[in-house]
């Protein structure tokens, strides 16, 4: 019996061979530029390795000494999770809200609005634009309308101010979420069958919001869960907005994020180890966060 | 053929129009206009002052549109770029040679991937797709360090390949093609087997025009990636450095001089302008992808 199960496997496996020739060099990039990385990150996480020496393996050490003794990576754990909790969620809500009132517009306005609404997912290197709204001086476009409204009485120091740079890195990313779950919820929308939303009206569906919630919401399902990895990923990885606006390290560390912390030990000290650890942690938090979401949006409409 | 690949929209029926109401319309009108204009005020705010006179630039209080508008900044800028430590076409050739070498092959290995995953069964077929769903579950952040140690032990350093390469296992657009191609329907590709066709000349005939708009979809997001890239810590000799670096360089950090802010704004507003066009003129073939995009259960 088991015999011929195994026979017929290698059958198949035979029979398929033309299928994994066509598969293997992109499984072979694939497996060297994502799973292994993977693999290795942990297996250097628990080392010393700096890359010029041998790594030597050290348990958990590099563990221990990121949660008890920096307090930085406490720091950047704490911003990476306010980032996270605003910018997550928000974006994710205001993609399908926008999404949704684009649909009632006439098709040439729904387009037009679909990619002001994207845009700014693409203006990665426009932060400048952000550097000069925010300026620290008068000069400073914010500072020189609100000085001039009388609403202030000397310029704030958006840039500097440990206060401010969080919200701004905040403002920011949200401004950019709206990227490519944004146009998987404007394409799903548009999909859902018209006779269904007919059928319901003659149902007794009396407005837009029970429209939404009974019809549109469960049709659309699959878009929602793959927006919803989307905007989770990138909100964890939040970090280069921060770079490249008030520069790094950001001041007193008040927007310093867990991808911060990462490329300063990886890309600027070179200590693997510890760095590795820190991506380790990164991968762990995205992925149960993603499937833990997933299992919440299963429930939708069931 | 499923819906997607007939896409427009369509008018409402008349049962369906009485879940509106006049006043609903206009308060999600007005609406969805105030929230338009804020995501793209920092748009219109860019290209404005890139036109900018450099008095009106430092004025105060200071004006959002421009009232003089001008060329002089992007002038400026050419005269920049015609003094650059490489010549400026060398940069545009390393940023245009990347970005054709890697979307290209990035398809032509991915869509090939796609195939068999998304139109057949065969041993180890659904461990693959889930695999590659979870692999967007994380992202290039996680992957920096040990990607950073293999591309330099493969002596990728200073290389086209160190940007290349790493572009070509980018999941995001294998996914696209594979659940695109899940709408090609089975009668077809039995009736070209049943003609004598292999599978590779099935893919490169009738699957990928099939699915064009899918790979149009991977092409913009390779373009947007490695447009913006300045080969960060993989790239030092400055003949093989990007556009995108070369403007960072006149950006000159966070100090920027009053001198230099005409060009910087000049700048940005080129290097926004060069892949929002394209999505532009390409975003019919994005949306139809998207349609199809969802996680399956």
């Amino acid at each position: 019996m088991k015999k011929t199960k195994w026979q017929n496997l290698i059958h198949q496996i035979k029979k398929s061979y033309m299928f994994y020739l066509m598969m293997a060099p992109f499984l072979l990039f694939f497996v060297v530029f994502a799973v292994y990385p993977v693999l290795k990150a942990i297996f250097y996480s628990f080392t010393d390795y700096n890359i010029l020496e041998k790594p030597n393996f050290i348990g958990l050490k590099n563990y221990a000494q990121l949660i008890l003794h920096d307090a930085i990576f406490i720091k950047a754990i704490q911003n990476t999770f306010i980032i996270a909790v605003f910018v997550g969620p928000f974006g994710y809500i205001l993609s399908f809200l926008v999404a949704w009132l684009i649909n009632e517009l006439p098709h040439w306005l729904g387009t037009i609005m679909t990619i002001v609404f994207y845009m700014p997912s693409m203006a990665g290197g426009a932060m400048l634009i952000f550097s000069l709204l925010f300026s620290n001086d008068s000069n400073g476009y914010i500072n020189a309308y609100l000085l001039d409204w009388g609403l202030i009485d000397a310029p704030i120091l958006w840039l500097t101010s440990a206060k401010t740079v969080l919200v701004l890195v905040i403002v920011i990313s949200v401004w950019m979420s709206l990227g490519v779950g944004f146009l998987s919820f404007v394409a799903g929308i548009k999909n859902v069958q018209e006779d269904q939303y007919e059928a319901a009206a003659i149902d007794g569906i009396r407005n837009r919001w029970q429209e939404l919630w009974f019809i549109t919401l469960p049709n659309m399902k699959p878009q929602l869960l793959f927006g919803a990895v989307m905007s989770i990923t990138g909100s964890f990885s939040v970090g280069a907005v921060a770079d490249s606006l008030v520069g790094f390290p950001s001041p007193s560390y008040a927007s310093h994020t867990i991808v911060n912390h990462l490329n300063d030990y990886g890309l600027i000290r070179l200590e693997m180890g510890r760095a590795s650890a820190i991506a380790v942690i990164l991968f762990f938090i995205m992925i149960v966060s993603n499937l833990l979401v997933q299992k919440l949006l299963r429930k939708v409409g069931t | 053929m499923r819906k997607i690949f007939n896409f427009e929209s369509e008018t409402r029926s008349y049962a369906r129009r009485n879940t509106r109401s006049f006043g609903g319309n206009v308060v999600m009108g007005f609406f969805l206009a105030v929230l338009g204009y804020i995501f793209f005020f920092p748009v219109l705010f860019m290209y404005n002052n890139a036109l900018k006179p450099l008095n009106e630039m430092f004025m105060f209080p200071p004006k959002v549109f421009v009232r003089n508008p001008t060329f002089n900044n992007f002038l400026d800028l050419f005269r920049v770029l015609a003094n650059t430590l490489v010549p400026f076409g060398r940069y545009m050739f390393n940023s245009l040679f990347v970005i054709v070498i890697g979307s290209v092959g990035h398809i032509i290995i991915a869509s090939l991937c796609a195939y068999p995953l998304a139109k057949y069964t065969f041993p180890g077929s659904k461990f693959i797709s889930k695999l590659i769903v979870y692999s967007l579950m994380f992202n290039a952040t996680v992957t920096t360090i040990p990607n950073f140690i293999t591309i330099s032990k493969l002596g990728l350093i200073d290389s086209y390949g160190a940007i290349i390469i790493p572009s070509f296992a980018s999941t995001l657009g294998l996914y696209f093609m594979m659940n695109f191609m899940e709408g090609i329907p089975d009668s077809l590709l039995e009736a070209a087997k049943i003609d004598g066709a292999s599978h590779l000349r099935i893919h490169f005939s009738i699957v990928l025009p099939l699915v064009k708009p899918a790979w149009v979809t991977a092409f913009i997001l390779i373009f947007q990636s490695l447009w913006g890239s300045t080969g960060d810590s993989f790239i030092y000799k400055e003949n093989l450095k990007s556009v995108a670096y070369m403007m960072s360089q006149i950006a000159g950090g966070s100090s920027v001089g009053v001198a230099r802010a005409g060009v910087l704004a000049a700048a940005s507003a080129i290097m926004f302008s060069i892949p929002a066009v394209i999505f532009l003129l390409m975003q019919t073939n994005v949306i139809n992808t998207m349609a199809t995009s969802g996680i399956k259960e």
